[in-house]
């Protein structure tokens, strides 16, 4: 019998030593990081980087398959006793030695989770994590100029670049209130010391929002450059908008933290047929939210409509998506994103 | 069912207050739910995890006594958590608001003959519901006792001791039976039913890995010891089952509990289902310990009006129930474990003769409300 026979037979008999539970219950009491168990991490250590943000370092369990610069990871968080998943970027370089991974997160107001992680996580604490993900990366080959346009927290994947990979002609222009917010401030001006990278700070509470018309005057050359662009929807939007009117799309990759558009309508009652709950939901809430609410157990991701992590059957009835406005009706097979799609009338959500 | 109704000096308006006041407590608790909460029941899931492992390790050398006496005591103890204080009240959704994968009623199973699923229908659907309503309830002597004066005597139910110590030995066979409704479905007609025949092949393959695990691998495991942990592992079950037995009987068959009749629940409001459940259910007192290893079932009442909230919060909401049962002048069953399993076995001793029945009244609070 070979090894791998061998293995998966002990493994079949410890199973029904321990049914009905699985032998990895036991095994997570003492190793949760380990090899084949489902992926988490445990946090190491928090460093305040401004007065509202800070940076998580994260030691991945051993099935960590490692990211791609600029790529998000989803780490699911007990805050209250509430297990809470979001995204964040990856701000740690691809081949840190420790093969510790870092997230910066930035505290938004009511925001449950980045306040948690900001102002109240402990090292030591386990949480979950998802294997990275994201198509906002930099290409294989290397670009001659590059341009990172970024505001507020947008900063974070592209220090996630910045820091993995080194460019001839890299250009920064990054907004933030006041030169305080800056995060990664004092690294960045290192750089800018090392002469390895431009940047310019445009502090919105003294200059006001940046026009993307100042551009021209701010990056003479940005057309040419492979842009990275990261931030709220109005500088993305502007972006798309000012790089599609010079025909030079191409060049630009944008990352979005919040879906654009709302769109709602009327709501529907809605069925949770697997939990059995049954319940009321208005046309603009996520059914995902409106199914937590009910204490359903609901798969989430980003919740912004990208990562699919919250894919579900939808058994009857009709949603609609809050960004287009679309109605998508049930059918065999059929799947929605939880986290974009509200009740368009009654529906059953298989959960 | 007592001759006297015991709510009857309340006004449907009074019950519907009453409603009200528990609500407000419901809510309170949910509102304070968090890190304390959560923090507590993972502490008891990794116990139970490594007290079942030890006392499985400890078992494997039971051909010495000592190891014999601790690994059949601790196994006794860890399978009494998993079906109580773990099992019961994960399987209730008391834990789901927690959002773990790993800790909620939807995934959860235990150490147990019935499988979850099956045990939360006929558990948390009918029974919670229809609580101590005569023709509705199957808990209310599991089908095969009497445990009213207004149950129908049956010369089967003489018997009725025998069949109660039986089925403590057996409980969780009992549960599995009774979840798969075996009286009704075994007629022949029903026998062949695709629905249940699903499920009672679900039951046979549950069986089938506990009887595995306890009887068959565990001993061989023990090597030379393998009669010995046959032996711990038999015992085990067997205190598992008679402890969970009595701490259930303990909940709605002791004196002094009531009993409803079929109309009496028709158009019933959110008040009076309340009411039903603090009419309908018995507490045992007791100290912490003792509360814990029922899985706090021993707060039946509190446990019947709030079957979803986490058990560890139930002794604090005690205190607030009590005191509306002492506001709205209404019996609050109470008493030591010894006396609540006497009082409930004196029950089965007495019923399974036949008496007169006794006619009661039960008001109609439907009109009432409507009137009032």
């Amino acid at each position: 019998m070979t090894s791998a026979a061998l293995r998966s037979r002990a493994w079949k008999l410890l199973e029904m030593v321990t049914t009905p539970l699985l032998p990895s219950d036991y095994l997570d009491l003492v190793s949760p990081l380990r090899a084949g168990a489902d992926l988490r991490g445990r946090i190491e250590a928090v460093h305040p980087e401004t007065g509202d943000a800070a940076t998580i370092v994260i030691r991945p369990g051993r099935g960590w398959r490692g990211h791609t610069a600029g790529q998000y990871v989803r780490i699911g968080v007990d805050v209250d006793g509430v297990r809470l998943w979001r995204a964040y970027s990856i701000t740690s370089p691809t081949n840190r030695q420790d093969g510790r991974v870092t997230i910066t997160v930035k505290a938004i107001p009511d925001g449950k989770v980045s306040n948690h992680l900001v102002r109240r996580a402990k090292p030591g604490t386990l949480i979950q994590l998802d294997q990275p993900t994201g198509d906002f990366v930099l290409p294989q080959a290397k670009p001659a100029k590059v341009l990172y346009l970024t505001a507020g927290s947008g900063i974070t994947p592209v220090m996630g670049m910045l820091r993995d990979t080194e460019f001839d002609d890299v250009v920064m222009v990054h907004c933030a209130p006041q030169p305080q917010d800056v995060i990664f401030r004092n690294e960045l001006h290192d750089l800018v010391a090392d002469k390895k990278l431009r940047l310019t700070e445009v502090h919105t509470d003294t200059d006001g929002m940046l026009d993307i018309a100042r551009l021209d005057e701010l990056v003479p050359d940005w057309a040419e450059r492979e842009t990275w662009a990261c931030g709220p929807a109005g500088l993305l939007d502007a972006a798309e908008e000012h790089w599609t009117e010079h025909g030079v799309q191409e060049r630009l990759h944008t990352e979005r933290f919040r879906p654009s558009i709302v769109v709602a309508g009327d709501g529907g009652e809605v069925t949770f047929s697997a939990t059995g709950k049954t319940v009321d939901a208005d046309g603009a809430t996520p059914l995902l939210d409106i199914g937590e609410e009910a204490g359903v157990l609901m798969p989430s991701g980003c919740r912004m409509g990208i990562c699919f992590g919250c894919i579900t059957p939808l058994k009857t009835g009709a949603v609609r998506d809050l960004r287009t406005g679309e109605i998508t009706e049930a059918e065999p097979g059929v799947l929605i994103q939880t986290c974009v799609s509200a009740a368009a009338g009654p529906c059953d959500i298989e959960r | 069912m007592s001759a006297i109704d015991p709510t009857a000096h309340l006004t449907a308006e009074q019950i519907e207050e009453l409603g009200r006041e528990l609500d407000a407590i419901r809510d309170e608790v949910i509102a304070g739910r968090g890190e304390k909460d959560a923090a507590y029941i993972r502490k008891v899931i990794s116990a139970q995890r490594k007290l079942e492992l030890v006392s499985r390790g400890v078992l494997l050398f039971s051909i010495f006594p000592p190891a014999w006496l601790i690994g059949t005591a601790g196994l006794s103890v860890a399978k009494i958590m998993d079906n109580m204080e773990i099992g019961h009240n994960i399987l209730h959704g008391q834990w789901d608001w927690m959002r773990d994968p790993k800790i909620h009623s939807t995934t959860w199973e235990w150490d147990h003959v019935s499988p979850a699923d099956q045990w939360k229908h006929s558990h948390n659907e009918l029974h919670h519901t229809y609580t101590n309503v005569i023709g509705k309830d199957n808990d209310l002597g599991y089908g095969i006792m009497r445990v009213d004066e207004d149950q129908k005597w049956h010369p089967f139910h003489l018997g009725q001791p025998l069949w109660n110590f039986i089925n403590a030995c057996f409980f969780e066979y009992g549960i599995a039976a009774y979840d798969l409704e075996l009286g009704k479905n075994l007629h022949k007609r029903r026998r062949k039913n695709p629905e249940f025949r699903a499920r009672a092949k679900a039951v046979g393959r549950k069986i089938r890995k506990q009887v595995l695990k306890d009887y068959v691998i565990h001993p061989l495991l023990s090597g030379p010891s393998f009669l010995p942990t046959l032996a711990a592992t038999f015992t085990a079950n067997l205190v598992r089952n008679i402890w969970t037995h009595s701490v259930i009987m303990c909940g709605h068959f002791p004196e002094g509990v009531q009993v409803f009749e079929r109309r009496s629940i028709k158009g019933e409001t959110r008040g009076q289902w309340y009411l039903r459940q603090m009419m309908g259910s018995a507490n045992i007192s007791g100290s912490k310990a003792m509360h814990f290893m029922t899985g706090n079932l021993s707060h039946q009442i509190e446990h019947h009006l709030f079957p979803d909230l986490p058990s560890n919060r139930y002794a604090e909401v005690a205190v607030k129930v009590r005191a509306l049962f002492e506001k709205y002048e209404l019996e609050y069953v109470t008493g030591p474990l010894p006396k609540q399993v006497f009082s409930a076995w004196h029950k089965v001793f007495r019923l399974s003769l036949p008496n007169k029945k006794p006619k009661v009244k039960t008001p109609d609070r439907e009109q009432e409300l409507v009137a009032a």
